[in-house]
């Protein structure tokens, strides 16, 4: 049996809210940069340009990247033969992230709930999400995620008729709803089937997966390849100044329905797209 | 692409001669004011109290700066969405307010109020690092309460901006799509 001690959660999480704050993933950039290159609109240019100096110059100075430094989000994976020391998960996250937001000097955007809105002063609680599975795995998968692109998110269910045009229809509708306001370049995580709250689930691990991916089912990597280059010809660009460097990457989670249903969510997240794995 | 150099109060001839499209470098004062401090000023306004700074002439960014780190002049600061803030810019412009920074595009209302007196700028969405270092000074002029949310007064140097909606009622997230899709049309 694998054991894991509540304050070891508390570091890492803690850890984990500078680096998500300070450290673009290595995937955004990298991909960011090669889309660059691709670009040929002259205020898209500059725009991808600001963009990746600006996350230089969070790296290089220890400046938050953007200044809506998120709600934290994690993906608690946990083997059934793994015990916890001296605490639940979920108070050490939380702990964790109240470290990390006060010593990071990040900002504060949670509030107690959405009726009196209330500051916590603190970030949290953060949005925890566990999955049991076999095993001594305990994987934490943090995301920071901001509401710029939080509040252009979607989720309609279909009838079956609607079919795979439907669903493409719906994503570009979303992305072009979204336009300006979730900072482009985005990336479209798509949750498609299961039920109402797992569509949404799926979009949100869609949502902050690596944008380096490949998905291992070949029907999804091309659908995915086929949104990107649909998103791609409408023209929004970075920042909604024209461009084809709309959308950096489409991930989609695909999961069994009922007869009856189609369920598809589309979640965006920003260029600022914060993620991190902890493996203890 | 040429960067414009602008200081605030903007005058009217500034504000005539920018152009949808222009990339624009501010300096000079400007006031941050999201969501809570709206509410606010425009509470103030109905009351018949004077608001905590003179609007007249002068710029808002819509921004909720992370916290300042000792030895660094501001925290991070892109701006926020908007759209958030429509419900209230028309009074606010009316008021004297000539220039709004922010992200996303406006309700048309706020584009009807801003025709021949305002003007709307983006700055970029999540390129915060980059412009709090253009943040020369600050100081929490009102709402202190509000955290992130409060008034602050900002001494800005070279801030990149964008100008989306001009004088003339041209908007830039219109145009630009446009113009790019076009340029692909022609190929
Ligand atoms: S949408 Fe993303 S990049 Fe834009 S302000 Fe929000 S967190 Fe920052």
């Amino acid at each position: 049996m694998k054991k894991v001690k509540y304050q070891e959660i508390v570091m890492q999480t803690k850890i984990a809210c500078l680096k998500m704050a300070y450290d673009l993933p290595e995937d955004v950039q990298a991909k960011l940069e090669a889309m660059r290159l691709e670009e040929d609109a002259i205020l898209a240019q500059e725009m991808l340009d600001i963009i990746i100096e600006n996350a230089k110059i969070a790296r290089l100075e220890s400046r938050p990247m953007c200044q809506d430094t998120g709600m934290v989000i994690c993906f608690v994976k946990m083997g059934q033969d793994v015990q916890i020391e001296g605490g639940s998960i979920e108070a050490a996250i939380n702990e964790g992230v109240a470290l990390g937001y006060d010593e990071g000097f990040l900002r504060k955007s949670v509030v107690n709930n959405p009726i009196d809105r209330i500051n916590t002063k603190n970030n949290t609680p953060a949005v925890v999400h566990f999955e049991v599975v076999e095993g001594d795995d305990f994987i934490l998968e943090f995301a920071a995620k901001g509401f710029g692109s939080e509040n252009m998110s979607q989720l309609k269910m279909f009838p079956p008729a609607a079919g795979l045009a439907g669903v493409k229809e719906f994503v570009k509708k979303v992305v072009i709803e979204a336009g300006p306001n979730a900072c482009p370049p985005i990336i479209v995580g798509i949750g498609l089937g299961g039920t109402f709250e797992k569509c949404a689930l799926m979009a949100k691990k869609a949502a902050i997966r690596s944008v380096a991916d490949v998905n291992p089912n070949e029907t999804l990597a091309q659908l995915e390849a086929e949104l990107l280059t649909d998103i791609n010809e409408l023209g929004i660009g970075p920042q909604g100044f024209g461009g084809k460097t709309t959308c950096l990457k489409v991930n989609i989670e695909m999961y069994a329905t009922h007869i009856a249903g189609l369920p598809v969510a589309v979640n965006i997240n920003c260029h600022a797209a914060r993620h991190v794995k902890v493996v203890f | 692409m040429s960067k414009i150099q602008i200081n605030t109060p903007l005058s009217k001839d500034t504000l005539q001669s920018l152009k949808a499209g222009d990339q624009v470098l501010l300096s000079g004062i400007i006031y941050t004011a999201r969501d809570a401090a709206h509410a606010r000023l425009i509470a103030a306004l109905d009351n018949n109290e004077t608001l905590p700074f003179d609007i007249k002439d002068q710029v808002i960014y819509y921004v909720g700066p992370t916290p300042t780190k000792p030895g660094q002049a501001f925290g991070s600061a892109g701006p926020t969405t908007s759209y958030r803030m429509d419900a209230y810019t028309p009074r606010l412009i009316e008021e004297g307010l000539v220039g709004m920074i922010g992200k996303g595009k406006r309700s048309q209302e706020v584009k009807d109020a801003m025709k021949g007196k305002a003007i709307y700028f983006a700055a970029v969405g999540g390129a915060a690092a980059l412009m709090g270092k253009c943040v020369v000074s600050a100081e929490v002029i009102a709402y202190d309460d509000l955290g992130a949310e409060a008034i602050r007064k900002l001494e800005v140097k070279d801030l990149p901006i964008i100008v989306i909606n001009d004088l003339l009622g041209n908007d830039l997230y219109l145009s630009g799509q446009a113009a790019y899709l076009e340029s692909k049309g022609d190929k």
